[in-house]
């Protein structure tokens, strides 16, 4: 029987899945659907395959995000605050601030020795600079949520201002500017800034000028990291692990469990 | 030893069912001619409506359902409580503002302020104006003068002489009262805590609506019996050594209070609810050595809400629980809408952390169960961190 342990981070966009042997990760994700249950058991067996091992090698498997109430096959539940943390401080080592943008929320989080929390903030109730806002505008526009990132084109045309806070406003005023004849680019941009602004906004108590670590799906939006650095003054890193922090944070737990 | 108790304190089966009761009572006493008044808020003098002959009820309210008819008049980005309390009024569907001779009202907010003048065509309404401080001494000489004209308006509309006597004998029922609340209060700083934040509301709530003061307290007694013999025992309503929460911010009566249930059921202890639904008008006596107009005006006055500007009392006072009931966090909860409480909480959040070090969860949500799963994870996170410290 071989010592692999398993993170699940059951997010409301996509589930992803990391094992992990105590040297090395494994990595998968896919779209949570309506049933991230069954996403993930098929995930799991295809994950099982392709390392080849049996369910009996899996010692312990920590599940996070909000999905996790709702996995059968865990051993452990951690919050996602704590496993981003976690996951974070492995990705970037000395991290001081996480900031995850995940499909239904943002979260900014201060990291203390051992990747442990020393404080957090999370949106509230509503969607505004989170992935889903971005999955709507990007509706709106006409384009895929993950086109975004490249398609405003950098500082080549100057954003234009969003001024909606609400998600469902933001949309009704993306689509006045359409019919305005407003450039698309200068749309895209002006979203971004809009959710740099929002999230820099929340996690304005958290200063200092430590390493800051970017994660969860919306990390991989080139553009949302930019315009980040811009409002916060200070530099923005992004992993090509960065979605799968909550998933690494969950496999680093199981780990400790064994 | 310690163990988890494996059910609640049995006289809690009173306090279970002490406001479908009184909804019962208020019809009884009404036909024994008792004059009920409504009030909105712990600012409310109920000493003078004691001493008036009346029953004082409280109508702030904590429904959920109300909310869609008084968002056909007020603004739907409203507090909730705002709403629901309207709601329920317009509708009559509340029995305790239906059997209301008069409402008070007290103008702690903005939203409540211009809610009144509308409740006030359909409603005897007698509004109170709050002073925007507590510290100055015009603040203080002017809410003397409103308190003193809510005490002649009593004695005009109910025709009745509110005396010195009177007043001293209300002081002297509510303050005992007050005491055998901060007693009850007081079993929470044991570890573990004997009965839970939830019981402790519920026996609070359920003194809003009291129409026979002695029987409450001797049920209030009888439940401190029980909770002796479950300290002596070892039995608590969590397990010892969970985390231990305060909870303060806005009201959070029986009905709104998910956030205390999530908290509890995520394994922490709730130690304390500082919020005027919980212990913020037990907290401080009326002083009996002084004239009781003059003391009951400073003892309500006093009340450390948000809505005074500035609030350093309510600092000092959480600063203060923290020690006393061994705190190791505090959650602060903001109805959306209410803008004092909303800036308070940084205010609060910056004051605990440099005075005691003690790490503080502001939560902002209303009176749905749309975001309960939302709120579950910020608590649980908050929890593992508290655990990781």
């Amino acid at each position: 029987m071989r010592n692999i342990v398993a993170g699940i981070d059951a997010g409301s966009t996509a589930v992803k899945l990391v094992f992990f042997d105590g040297q090395q990760m494994g990595f998968w994700q896919r779209p949570t659907g309506w049933s991230p249950a069954e996403v993930t058991l098929q995930m799991l067996g295809q994950a099982l395959r392709e390392w080849n091992i049996s369910r009996e090698d899996l010692r312990h498997i920590c599940g996070t995000g909000y999905g996790r109430v709702n996995l059968p096959f865990l051993n452990t539940t951690v919050t996602e605050i704590a496993c981003h943390c976690r996951g974070a401080a492995c990705l970037r080592p000395g991290v001081e601030l996480v900031i995850d943008i995940g499909g239904q929320d943002a979260k900014g989080i201060q990291v203390g020795p051992k990747g442990r929390v020393l404080d957090f903030v999370m949106n509230d109730k509503c969607a505004a600079g989170t992935g889903r806002f971005l999955s709507v505008m990007a509706h709106a526009l006409g384009l895929d949520v993950s086109e975004l990132g490249t398609y405003a084109g950098g500082d080549a045309v100057p954003p234009q201002p969003i001024n909606a806070m609400c998600t469902v406003f933001a949309e009704s005023e993306v689509i006045g500017l359409i019919h305005r004849g407003v450039d698309r680019k200068a749309i895209v941009s002006g979203l971004h800034h809009s959710v740099a602004r929002r999230v820099a906004a929340m996690v304005a108590r958290f200063d200092g000028d430590g390493p800051l670590l970017f994660t969860g799906g919306v990390s991989r939006n080139e553009a949302i990291r930019l315009a980040l650095e811009k409002e916060l003054k200070r530099p923005v890193e992004v992993n090509e692990h960065s979605p799968y922090a909550g998933a690494i944070g969950a496999a680093l737990i199981a780990w400790e469990k064994v | 030893m310690s163990r988890i108790a494996e059910e609640r304190p049995f006289t809690m089966s009173f306090f279970d069912v002490a406001i479908p009761r009184a909804a019962g009572t208020i019809q009884e006493a009404k036909n024994q001619g008792k004059k009920v008044v409504g009030h909105y808020c712990v600012f409310a003098p109920q000493e003078l409506i004691v001493a008036a002959g009346g029953v004082p009820v409280a109508l702030c309210a904590t429904k959920e359902e109300p909310i869609a008819d008084g968002e056909k008049v007020l603004p739907r980005n409203f507090c909730p409580l705002i709403k629901s309390s309207y709601g329920f009024a317009i509708t009559d569907k509340c029995p305790f503002f239906l059997h209301s001779d008069l409402v008070l009202g007290e103008t702690t907010c903005d939203g409540k302020k211009k809610m009144f003048e509308l409740m006030g065509k359909f409603k005897p309404l007698m509004v109170m104006n709050l002073p925007p401080s507590n510290k100055d001494e015009a603040s203080q000489t002017y809410w003397l003068s409103e308190v003193a004209r809510l005490k002649a308006y009593l004695e005009d509309y109910f025709q009745v002489a509110i005396t010195e006597e009177a007043m001293t004998a209300a002081i002297e029922e509510l303050n005992q009262e007050r005491r055998l609340m901060q007693r009850l209060a007081g079993y929470l700083t044991h570890d573990p805590v004997p009965f839970s934040g939830q019981d402790l509301l519920k026996v609070l709530w359920s003194r809003n609506f009291v129409f026979d003061r002695a029987a409450f307290a001797e049920q209030v007694e009888e439940l401190m019996k029980e909770l002796d013999e479950r300290i002596a025992e070892g039995v608590g309503a969590t397990a010892k050594g969970a985390k231990r929460i305060i909870v303060t911010g806005v009201p959070t009566g029986v009905g709104t209070e998910k956030v205390i249930r999530i908290l509890e059921e995520s394994g922490a202890a709730v130690v304390f609810l500082e919020n005027c639904a919980g212990m913020k008008q037990f907290i401080r006596l009326v002083d009996e050595t002084k004239a009781p107009l003059e003391a009951i005006a400073e003892k309500y006055l006093a009340t450390p809400c948000s809505c005074m500007s500035p609030n350093p009392d309510r600092m000092e006072l959480l600063a203060r629980l923290v020690d006393e009931y061994k705190a190791d966090g505090v959650v602060d909860i903001t109805w959306q809408g209410c803008h004092t409480y909303n800036v308070e909480a940084r205010v609060l959040r910056d004051y605990l952390k440099e005075h005691r070090g003690t790490p503080v969860l502001h939560i902002e949500t209303d009176y749905s169960e749309g975001d309960s799963q939302q709120i579950k994870t910020r608590v649980q996170a908050f929890l593992e961190m508290l655990e990781a410290m």
